[in-house]
């Protein structure tokens, strides 16, 4: 039967030549592209996205200095102002902190440690809440129940206490005994508190399209359930779910710096934006602004950034949601 | 109506319960309540004497039962880190978040919908675009981010006002207040703004675009077409039915207040609720957490089903589908 169908003739369909263009050409020739270009607000964005991205990702090569590093650190260097500053080193570009680490190193690596955390964190997110949703809509009844109940307690509750929570647990249980887990900690909090938004419009949508054809027509041939939920269901819904996990990133980062700020996330040895913020915090009334602001900057301008990223692509991927 | 406020208040007990049990499990199993309670030079059978004076050797059933049993009852045993009975580190406490809560809630409602109405009926003039740029900016900075600018700039540098604590407070009956003396009002600016700003630009944007959808309507053009004043248009058609659910979000956001006041209180040290649930979670002060946890889901599941209830009163088109459903 397969050989028959081989030997037959391919029929060059005039539709044939612009789908060999490859992924990328297809993707320059789309609307979001087009919308993507058409806003100078939007590459504005992208682009500080980009930058403050990189240049956390390459923070051990760019950063003149490794905060890690505690033989590298010198208390006389201690809270010096940034180098244009009188009293500056041009050594520290953007001054020292309390322990005489570089502050432009330390956001470097800061960032990268609360970018890493906020993705991980957004992408567990994305897994429980787009299986739950999936699961929830696609066999309806008594488990659908179940787990939209447990969405309606979770939603009754702000992401930042339920974060919070799930942290002091963490914490309590493994006192004195985290060793590095603290990241994990983070993720798993972060993760657990952002899952139900994708459960909810997953399972919405999936109820809408598993009434259509090409549902049916994968039943008749007697595709297993699950493979029908995750080939064919799954990639239908999966765009208000890009939109919501770019909107949640920002989210993700906010709340991470909130919970390192409030001194139960990240331990101070280990740079994060609300680390240094909190840090930084101390000293705000000897006059040492700059371990506050330059950290406060990046976390505003990479919000800020990633959030006009999330509404351009909301309204570019469904206009009625606006 | 009844059978839905029959209906309402059965979820509501089971989301407590589910609170509760939540609470429970945290009380009873994370850590051991007595090596918290007792000293090092504690012997094995003094600990096993007080285990099974405070009942921790009974079947954990009965465990819990007791524990809601006593919640009901607004006992949360006794502190770890402080050695006082929860009830009255919190009575001590609440009257600050209250105070701070509302204080910050008028702040975003009374400056909120007026900039909601005014972007929302002048799309394209230069002042609703600043409205709305600085709603973006007041959802993109972090909530302790706003605190510290604001300590920057009204504490450190110009030093007009406060910038921990709640200042003088008068004692009434058991009620702690800061608003009547004028350092405590002056103590209140800078933490109700931190916390208001947020929803400020949450109610803003709400209002907006509601009014947008509404001004889009028939009954609009139509009383337009009456020849019915802007004014009347604008405030006593459009406004009024927009506000339906901008009340739902105000109600829901009061708990969202609750929980950032946690953060609002940390970075002005204001002696409140939040202050303590953190203090808490750094000493692993379990009955104040799990005391803090159920109080907070009880006000949150009261103000969801008051608002939920308020809704139908308001809405008669939600009342017709409750009776359905």
């Amino acid at each position: 039967m397969s050989t028959e169908e081989q030997r037959l003739p391919v029929i060059d369909t005039p539709r044939a030549p612009a789908a060999r263009r490859g992924a990328v050409a297809r993707f320059f020739d789309s609307d979001l592209w087009y919308s993507f270009r058409s806003s100078r607000l939007v590459i504005v964005a992208a682009a500080i996205t980009l930058l403050i991205v990189g240049a956390a990702l390459l923070s051990p090569i760019i950063a003149p200095h490794d905060p890690y590093d505690l033989r590298a650190l010198n208390l006389m260097d201690s809270d010096l102002p940034p180098a244009w500053v009188k009293g500056g080193d041009p050594r520290f570009l953007l001054g020292t902190d309390d322990q005489g680490r570089d502050i432009l190193s330390t956001i470097l690596y800061g960032t990268r440690s609360s970018i890493a955390i906020s993705v991980l964190a957004v992408l567990l997110a994305i897994g429980i809440g787009v299986s739950l949703g999936l699961v929830a809509g696609y066999f309806g009844g008594i488990v659908d129940t179940i787990i939209m109940r447990i969405a309606d307690v979770k939603l009754t509750f702000p992401a930042i206490l339920v974060a919070l929570l799930i942290n002091g647990i963490a914490q309590t249980l493994f006192r004195g005994r985290l060793g590095g887990a603290e990241f994990w900690i983070l993720v798993l909090s972060i993760g657990l508190s952002f899952w139900v938004q994708y459960a909810r419009t997953v399972r919405g949508m999936t109820l809408v399209e598993k009434n259509k054809e090409y549902v049916q027509a994968a039943r008749l041939i007697g595709m297993s359930r699950t493979a029908i939920m995750f080939k064919h269901v799954l990639p239908n819904v999966l765009s208000p779910v890009l939109v919501i996990g770019t909107i949640n990133l920002a989210l993700a980062i906010i709340t991470e710096a909130t919970l390192s700020f409030l001194g139960v996330g990240l331990p101070p040895t280990e740079p994060s934006l609300g680390t240094m913020i909190q840090i930084g915090n101390k000293y705000l009334f000897s006059g040492s602004w700059w371990m506050v602001a330059f950290p406060g900057i990046t976390l505003a301008v990479l919000v800020l950034a990633v959030n006009l990223l999330g509404d351009w692509l909301r309204d570019a991927l469904n206009p009625k949601l606006r | 109506m009844l059978a839905f406020t029959i209906r309402r208040l059965f979820e509501a007990a089971i989301v407590m319960l589910t609170v509760a049990l939540l609470a429970f499990v945290l009380f009873r199993f994370v850590g051991d309540p007595i090596n918290q309670m007792v000293g090092q030079d504690t012997s094995i059978a003094e600990r096993e004497e007080l285990r099974e004076r405070l009942g921790l050797n009974d079947p954990v059933l009965v465990q819990f039962g007791r524990f809601i049993w006593n919640a009901a009852r607004y006992d949360f045993g006794i502190s770890y880190q402080v050695k006082r009975p929860v009830t009255s580190l919190i009575a001590e406490r609440f009257p600050a978040t209250f105070e701070l809560a509302i204080t910050a809630a008028l702040f975003a409602i009374l400056l909120g919908i007026p900039m909601g109405v005014y972007t929302g009926i002048h799309r394209d003039s230069w002042l609703s675009k600043l409205f709305l740029s600085v709603s973006l900016v007041g959802i993109s900075l972090p909530t302790f981010l706003i605190g510290i600018l604001l300590i920057y700039v009204f504490a450190v540098q110009l030093g007009v006002l406060p910038s921990f604590g709640r200042g003088e407070v008068v004692k009434i009956g058991g009620w702690t207040t800061g608003l009547l003396t004028a350092s405590g009002l002056k103590a209140l600016i800078l933490p109700a703004i931190t916390l208001g700003l947020f929803q400020m630009t949450l109610v803003t944007r709400l209002v907006r675009s509601q009014m947008l959808e509404v001004l889009r309507t028939d009954y609009i053009k139509f009383a337009r077409a009456r020849g019915l004043s802007d004014r009347a248009v604008n405030f006593g058609h459009a406004l009024k039915n927009t506000l339906i659910p901008v009340i739902t979000i105000i109600g829901l956001q009061l708990g969202a207040i609750i929980a950032f006041a946690i953060i609002t209180e940390t970075v002005f040290q204001w002696p409140g609720m939040g202050l303590m649930f953190i203090q808490a979670v750094q000493n692993a002060d379990i009955p104040v957490m799990s005391a803090y946890l159920l109080l907070v889901a009880f006000l949150f599941v009261l103000i969801n089903l008051i608002v939920d209830l308020l809704y139908v009163w308001i809405d008669p088109r939600v009342r017709i589908y409750g009776r359905e459903a």
